[in-house]
């Protein structure tokens, strides 16, 4: 793929004329899904894709095209002289552009994971096997990932791993169920097992009779998964510059100066720790780190070529969504094996769901509980908690009522499959929160 | 649809076609071009052509899919054979016999009706991009604001190998305009017809008139501005006016999603989740009051999710899903009516050719009543009119709710007061719609939609449609903003 790739861009490098010149950025995947439910497969197959973001540039004027390739160079050179054709019959058509920052400093990388994963139908041979008197629902992907960029300056960046994501639920009855997931770049049956009985010891705790309680507000623990929910929240143009120049995200008023997290809480986008390409779809290189919180107050931002020629600063090599896709919160101090002792009497969250803002500027998020909830009385799980509606202030949550993130964190991989896998990851620790608001 | 590619693609699939109890080939190529202007600048206009082809195979019982880009007779080929290997693998350990479902075997054509007005020429639509969005700068606390118009058009072919042929062609417009109004540490964004586009049609041009693009700008702004100045909306436990743009989202999540087919069966209990519907609860189940009229409807050429056949080939044909209140018909495709033994509707669809059809609830409407707009009003001692999505969340079994819109307006003594900021709401599904009081006539129908329907391991973000009238609700927890 990589070479085909290469071959597309010496395409395009013959086909500009006088003052023209060209990016290109390919995404493409060659993917085994397989669905699961009840136990058994509900649909299995294969997608194979190839899309080729196409930029012509003629001095300030631009405009992109988008289009899905075979793979092979010998048919897709002709299409890659429609698309040139078809942009430069654009390009008259527009204005200049004056928010156009390119990436002119030829910065060549290559990233390659070749494949060490088993044939997709044996790990589904084992995930049956390990699912044998579950109700067990959930996905498998696997197979390799393509992220390539190039352009006339002769820049070439390359990102490719295979990998496996395999999310997936065990079900007691109606919404109570344990959810757990399993990825990689390497197939691991033994973990899958473990995984698997892990869940099942919690399912067992979910056969207990449910327990409802009134709304109001009770001590929590949130669960690495479910604070990347509402940390998540902050990719709804929270930590995009872009947003806060225009008065649109919740952390205005942290860059305003008025409203501080807790010292404890640093955030960071850590290029260098996460899966995502360490390149951006104009050709930038994301440095390692953008501290965006630092103890507690508003650090950084995510800043895109775009905005950064905008409003007259520097790029940090977001992507155009300007959001986060290395997300990474430091480890506390709370050891996590006391997590129950320290909760004490609450409610302890697995995952949260559904988040969205119900004041953006407040910083005022609600959602519900999902999957494994359970009520816990003196350090001790009781009964699994029926679902609940939470609506509550980020600036409080992870302000004054946090009592204490974890002293060990979780990596999790994003399941995202809407177009195409995702790369992005997460590495978060759990919070312990005074309390957190139940609304319904 | 260029005329070549589906005639070879034809040619190749029955040449290519496996000795099997059951083929299809689902084709799909789509043209679309976004063109956005922000503050006064175009964005990079960007046009994309999407074409590729899912092959699926059933055989012994086992299912399988393969779908490519690569549309050669090696790329066919490759597909039918990866298609073949997952329904051999599946074979024996599947949810169902898929061997067992009659699949349907579909002749036909369907297109959007011809646009009644031509879309312009590019540089005349960047031209009224640019008009309008000049026209939102209308005071210093006009932050930021944005004019656009997508247009697209697809063309599907369905065929299977022992015989079925359906060609369908759509055109979709979404044209849209925000404006964001700030103020200390208040911010305030209007839309047209929503943020996530609810303007979305199959047609022409004459969307935007419809959906009163021209002259939006100022008028917008204005709105945005005004909404700043307004007090948060109240709290309390009183009528709610839901007009059309929020009424599209009530409908979509605590109706739509919880009627879906796949949702009861537990397909989706991993990702998008279950429903508090099961399926001993169709036909006697009462979901609302008996004002409540609920269909899917394929049958409205402009609204955004109407075909002539779902991506598994079944016939598309109005329904009723809740008559009077009572719970009739699911929101499911044919081999989620043949897991179910239920009876459900054309609404297997897919968001393109590299993702299996799913259960989707298409255009999913309420049926107008007989309340006046003033009817409605005329009757509320207390209560607020709320309008144009703004936030939604419910949880993974579609009861517990909590929306919040872009706009209200205070209703006293039976009429329409002030405006109010930030109003929201929260409530049941299974009681919510039991407290339906009054259903609006057709002068307050609209029909709205959204490109951004998303569900589906792996997943999918579909386009639906909901058309519905002005609605009035008692006895709602509604409240406001910090």
């Amino acid at each position: 793929m990589r070479q085909y790739f290469l071959d597309l861009a010496a395409r395009l490098d013959t086909r500009m004329r006088d003052g023209e010149d060209y990016q290109c950025w390919l995404s493409a995947e060659s993917t085994d899904f397989v669905r699961f439910n009840r136990g058994a497969i509900r649909q299995p197959g294969h997608v194979r894709q190839i899309y080729l973001t196409l930029t012509l540039f003629d001095g300030r004027r631009h405009a992109d095209m988008t289009m899905a390739l075979s793979g092979s160079i010998d048919a897709d050179r002709f299409v890659l002289d429609r698309m040139v054709a078809a942009l430069r019959s654009q390009l008259p058509d527009l204005p200049e552009d004056p928010h156009l920052l390119r990436a002119t400093e030829v910065r060549s990388t290559g990233h390659t994971l070749p494949s060490r994963l088993p044939e997709t139908a044996a790990m589904v041979d084992e995930v049956l096997a390990a699912a044998r008197g579950h109700d067990m629902v959930g996905l498998l992907a696997a197979g390799p990932v393509y992220r390539g960029y190039a352009n006339s300056f002769g820049q070439r960046n390359w990102h490719e791993a295979a990998s496996f994501n395999f999310d997936w639920s065990l079900y007691h009855q109606r919404d109570k169920a344990v959810k757990a997931s399993l990825a990689g770049f390497e197939w691991d049956g033994a973990a899958l097992n473990e995984k698997f009985a892990d869940a099942g010891r919690q399912l067992s705790i979910l056969q207990r009779t449910p327990m409802s309680i009134p709304p109001g507000a009770y001590r929590a623990y949130l669960a690495p998964s479910a604070l990347q929910e509402l940390i998540g929240m902050l990719n709804w143009d929270g930590v995009s510059e872009k947003s806060i120049r225009t008065r649109q995200s919740p952390l205005c008023r942290m860059r305003d100066g008025s409203v501080a997290l807790n010292p404890a809480v640093t955030l960071s986008e850590h290029t260098a720790g996460g899966l995502a390409p360490a390149f951006q779809g104009d050709g930038f290189i994301k440095p390692d780190r953008v501290v965006l919180i630092e103890k507690g107050r508003l650090a950084g931002s995510l800043v895109s070529p775009r905005t950064a020629k905008e409003y007259g600063i520097d790029t940090n090599g977001a992507d155009a969504g300007e959001s986060m896709a290395s997300m990474e919160l430091a480890a506390g101090t709370l050891p996590a094996s006391r997590v129950l002792a320290e909760l004490g009497t609450g409610v302890y969250v697995s995952n949260l769901w559904y988040l969205n803002f119900s004041d953006r500027m407040n910083g005022r998020i609600t959602g519900m509980t999902r999957f494994a909830t359970f009520w816990v009385e003196d350090g001790e799980i009781k009964a699994p908690l029926n679902v609940m509606r939470f609506d509550d202030s980020l600036f409080r949550l992870l302000g004054d009522k946090l009592a204490g993130l974890t002293d060990e964190r979780e990596m999790l991989i994003d399941t995202d499959t809407y177009g195409a896998r995702s790369t992005g990851s997460a590495l978060l620790p759990g919070a312990l929160v005074k309390d957190f608001v139940f609304v319904l | 649809m260029s005329t070549a590619l589906p005639d070879s693609i034809r040619s190749l699939f029955r040449s290519l076609a496996p000795a099997v109890d059951f083929c299809s080939l689902r084709f799909v190529e789509e043209t679309s071009e976004q063109l956005s202007v922000r503050q006064d600048v175009l964005e990079p206009p960007a046009t994309t052509v999407d074409c590729g082809a899912m092959v699926t195979v059933v055989h012994r019982g086992g299912w399988g899919y393969a779908a490519t880009s690569d549309l050669s007779a090696a790329g066919l080929r490759n597909a039918i054979a990866r298609a073949c290997r997952w329904a051999e693998a599946s074979a024996g350990r599947s949810v169902v016999d898929y061997s067992r479902i009659d699949l349907p075997r579909p002749q036909g054509r369907y297109a959007s009706s011809a646009p009644s007005t031509p879309i312009p020429a590019r540089r005349e639509l960047i031209a009224l991009l640019m008009q309008e969005s000049a026209a939102c700068r209308i005071d210093p606390r006009v932050v930021d604001w944005q004019a656009s118009v997508w247009n697209v058009s697809t063309s599907q072919l369905y065929l299977t190998a022992d015989g079925a042929d359906v060609e369908q062609q759509f055109r979709y417009l979404v044209p849209n305009l925000a404006v964001t109004a700030s103020d200390g540490n208040d911010t305030q964004t209007r839309s047209l017809g929503g943020q996530y586009n609810g303007y979305c049609r199959q047609g022409g041009f004459e969307i935007l008139e419809q959906a009163g693009f021209h002259g939006a700008g100022r008028r917008v702004a204005g709105e945005a501005l005004e909404l700043l100045a307004a007090p948060n909306c109240p709290s309390g436990s009183m009528d709610l006016l839901l007009m059309p743009e929020q009424m599209m989202l009530q409908i979509h999540e605590s109706i739509g999603h919880p009627l879906e087919l796949d949702r009861i069966l537990g397909d989706e209990r991993n990702f998008a989740g279950t429903s508090f519907v099961t399926l001993d609860m169709f036909g006697n189940y009462r979901y609302g009051s008996e004002l409540l009229n609920v269909t899917y409807d394929p049958d409205r050429p402009e609204q955004y999710a109407s075909y002539g056949w779902d991506d598994e080939g079944s016939k598309a044909e109005r329904a009723y899903l809740i008559r009077d209140g009572l719970l009739e018909r699911p929101l499911g495709g044919a081999i989620s009516q043949a897991r179910s033994g239920m009876q459900g509707v054309a609404n297997a669809r897919a968001c393109s050719w590299n993702r299996p059809p799913i259960d989707r609830m298409a255009n999913l409407n309420i049926e107008p009543g007989t309340s006046t707009l003033d009817d409605m009003i005329r009757s509320v001692e207390r209560g607020v009119l709320m309008d144009t999505n703004l936030s939604w969340s419910i949880d993974d079994s579609r009861n517990k709710f909590q929306f919040g819109c872009e706009y209200g307006r205070l209703i006293e003594d039976g009429e329409l007061k002030g405006m109010v900021k930030n109003p929201n709401y929260r409530g049941i599904s299974s009681t919510f719609w039991r407290s339906l009081k009054a259903v609006g006539d057709r002068s307050t129908f609209s029909v709205m939609g959204t490109p951004f329907c998303g569900k589906g391991e792996p997943s999918q973000v579909i386009r639906v449609g909901h058309a519905s009238p002005a609605c009035l609700f008692a006895n709602v927890d509604v409240f406001g903003g910090a």
